[in-house]
């Protein structure tokens, strides 16, 4: 077997490994706790009017059985896994009966998009800067600006959000505060949809990239201010190699390694800043309608969410991990 | 120890910013001992008063008074901060140092369950305790919960600072001495890791206020117990925005933003102080 195979392999089992954890935490999570989701949705439906005896006992029978909480812990345990693998959830409480599947169906392509561009802008942008300012450690205007970036950095997610909110949507309305794209407008793939899914997404996405820029911009800038001092570079230029080529091949490359490792660390950490930036503008993705999901006590969609991101993450980390050997050549040569 | 800080204090002036910034935010964190409004009683004063001599920071429309609030959100969201940046540095260091000295077959078991842990989601699965617990989550059980989802990434950290040591000169001697395996962990090892763990830690405290914050501007902790998210929560469920009452909401933003860049400063600079050379290229001579 050569290592390429191995390392994959050994990829795969801790993928298996995560979503076996994740889902197992989602089941104590919800069957360890001292408070019964029968019991809560119950008090929830029952404070609209419908009290009587026999009717709530049904329900209880019919609740228990839709969430699964018939039998022993390891039956429920088993059987909880059979939902998951066929991705049923059940009918979502508060949007009944619309499949909880159905509703992360039509959210998960919001929260892909947002994610997937303002990841992508901010790990470029993030690394491109650092880079920059590592290696051209003199310049004035790549201080001031790391300065910039490294105050915005600590701010949390919500925050940046909510005074791009202020500023941009309140202040001086330039963008649109809420939704994804405008309304009473078919979706459709033609220009003028596209360019209003943009225009809703710019202040979510701009969050994000402010929020998470910091970040690679440190790492990569010592990244690379300790590869310039490697023997290589310095072999380099004494060999008379052009300066850009040091720069994207002999320094940049090799300092990206890690930062792609820490790509994959850091995507459940981004998921999370994600839910609250959706909130906040109110963008239909994953995080809006699980937090939708709690406050409305739906039981089914909520786990059904959390459920689904911690498959969604652990997927995302498994593609960044297998497209890795592409850029490091040492993980296929052994 | 001090004589470290003392000279940070004198020739960092990213320390010594890092440091007052930090100071003063904690300084004004403690001034709600004296407060002659506690907790959340509403309506003790006239509502939506601007910022004047009399309401500094101005009143809030539930009539609190937002200097006093702030003062006690501020105090209490950094006690949470601490108590998970504690717990979650006692599992970091364990697994991390325990990890790299032991290498092997201990190494692959805990760096996989590690890598685990960083690969799951924080936020939903924090929001799926408080969902199935509500109203019995107390911010002790939260901080609880958050320190075993945060310790990974530094354990890691901690972990590559073991494995270097592990090879040392002085820890084959301390072996050969008949040194036990814990002995050599607490004496000689844990002295060299301890700046990355107060970095680690900064960071981390960062990490810790910035979920509070998040999780309570939900409206997901106990929101009776003022806190600088809860603050702003509470600023939301009254419009304050629209209504134009911005001091609600601009104080507490403002707290978080000069206690989080005095954290920032201070991880930054100790972590130069740990990497030598930058610590050089600081002083201007040749990296």
């Amino acid at each position: 077997m050569n290592t390429l195979t191995a390392y994959i392999l050994r990829r795969l089992g801790q993928f298996v490994f995560v979503i076996f954890t994740g889902v197992t935490l989602a089941f104590l999570i919800t069957n360890l706790s001292p408070v019964d989701p029968v019991e809560q949705s119950l008090t929830q439906l029952t404070s609209f009017g419908a009290s009587d005896p026999r009717a709530v006992e049904l329900m209880r029978e019919s609740l228990a059985e839709l969430y699964g909480l018939q039998g022993n812990l390891f039956e429920q345990y088993v059987n909880f896994w059979g939902r998951v693998l066929r991705a049923d959830f059940g009918p979502s409480l508060s949007a009944f009966p619309t499949p909880v599947i159905t509703l992360i169906a039509n959210a998960a392509p919001w929260t892909i998009g947002l994610l997937v561009t303002s990841i992508l802008i901010t790990f470029v942008l993030g690394n491109l800067i650092g880079a920059l300012a590592g290696y051209f450690r003199r310049s004035r205007f790549l201080k001031v600006l790391g300065m910039v970036i490294m105050t915005i950095n600590p701010i949390p997610h919500y925050f940046i959000g909510l005074i791009l909110l202020i500023f941009l949507g309140f202040v001086f309305p330039i963008f649109p505060i809420s939704g994804g794209a405008q309304m009473n407008r078919p979706s459709g793939f033609d220009l003028g949809y596209v360019l209003s899914v943009l225009y809703h997404g710019f202040l979510p996405a701009l969050s994000l990239v402010l929020a998470g820029l910091g970040g690679w911009f440190i790492g990569m800038r010592s990244l690379v201010s300790n590869v310039v001092t490697d023997d290589h570079v310095l072999y380099a230029e004494l060999a008379g190699v052009k300066g850009r080529k040091i720069f994207s091949q002999y320094v940049a490359r090799n300092a990206m390694l890690p930062q792609m490792t820490g790509l994959a660390m850091q995507l459940g950490q981004i998921f999370g800043g994600t839910v609250i930036v959706e909130f906040l503008f109110n963008y239909p993705g994953m995080g809006r309608l699980l937090i939708q999901g709690i406050y409305r006590g739906d039981y089914s969609l909520v786990l059904g969410v959390t459920t689904i991101s911690i498959f969604a993450v652990a997927f995302a980390v498994l593609l960044i991990d297998i497209l890795y050997p592409l850029i490091d050549p040492r993980v296929k040569l052994g | 120890m001090f004589k470290v800080i003392r000279d940070l204090l004198r020739y960092n002036r990213e320390f010594l910013a890092g440091f007052t910034l930090t100071a003063l935010v904690l300084v004004f964190a403690a001034l709600h001992f004296w407060t002659p409004y506690p907790g959340y009683n509403l309506y003790l004063l006239p509502p939506d008063m601007p910022p004047s001599s009399e309401y500094w920071f101005g009143t809030t429309s539930r009539g609190q008074d937002v200097v006093w609030q702030l003062s006690e959100a501020v105090w209490n969201t950094m006690s949470f901060g601490l108590t998970v940046t504690i717990l979650s540095r006692v599992i970091a260091i364990s697994v991390g140092m325990v990890s790299g000295y032991l290498g092997g077959r201990t190494d692959r078991v805990l760096m996989s369950i590690n890598d685990t842990f960083i690969a799951l989601p924080n936020i939903p699965i924090l929001l799926l305790v408080y969902f199935v617990l509500r109203e019995q989550m107390t911010w002790p059980l939260l901080a609880v919960c958050a320190a075993l989802l945060g310790w990974t990434y530094d354990s890691r950290l901690i972990r590559s600072v073991s494995l270097s040591l592990r090879t040392r000169e002085f820890t084959r001697h301390g072996v050969f001495s008949g040194m036990s395996t814990w002995r050599i962990l607490w004496k000689e090892h844990l002295p060299y890791v301890l700046p990355i763990i107060f970095f680690t830690a900064m960071n981390n405290l960062i990490w810790a206020i910035s979920l509070e914050v998040t999780l309570s501007v939900l409206g997901f902790t106990d929101i009776n117990r003022p806190t600088i998210g809860g603050m702003i929560y509470w600023a939301n469920q009254h419009q304050a925005i629209i209504s134009g009452i911005w001091w609600w909401i601009a104080f507490p933003i403002l707290s978080i933003v000069i206690l989080f860049l005095g954290l920032f400063m201070l991880a930054m600079s100790v972590n130069e102080y740990v990497d030598p050379r930058s610590r050089l290229d600081r002083m201007g001579g040749a990296a």
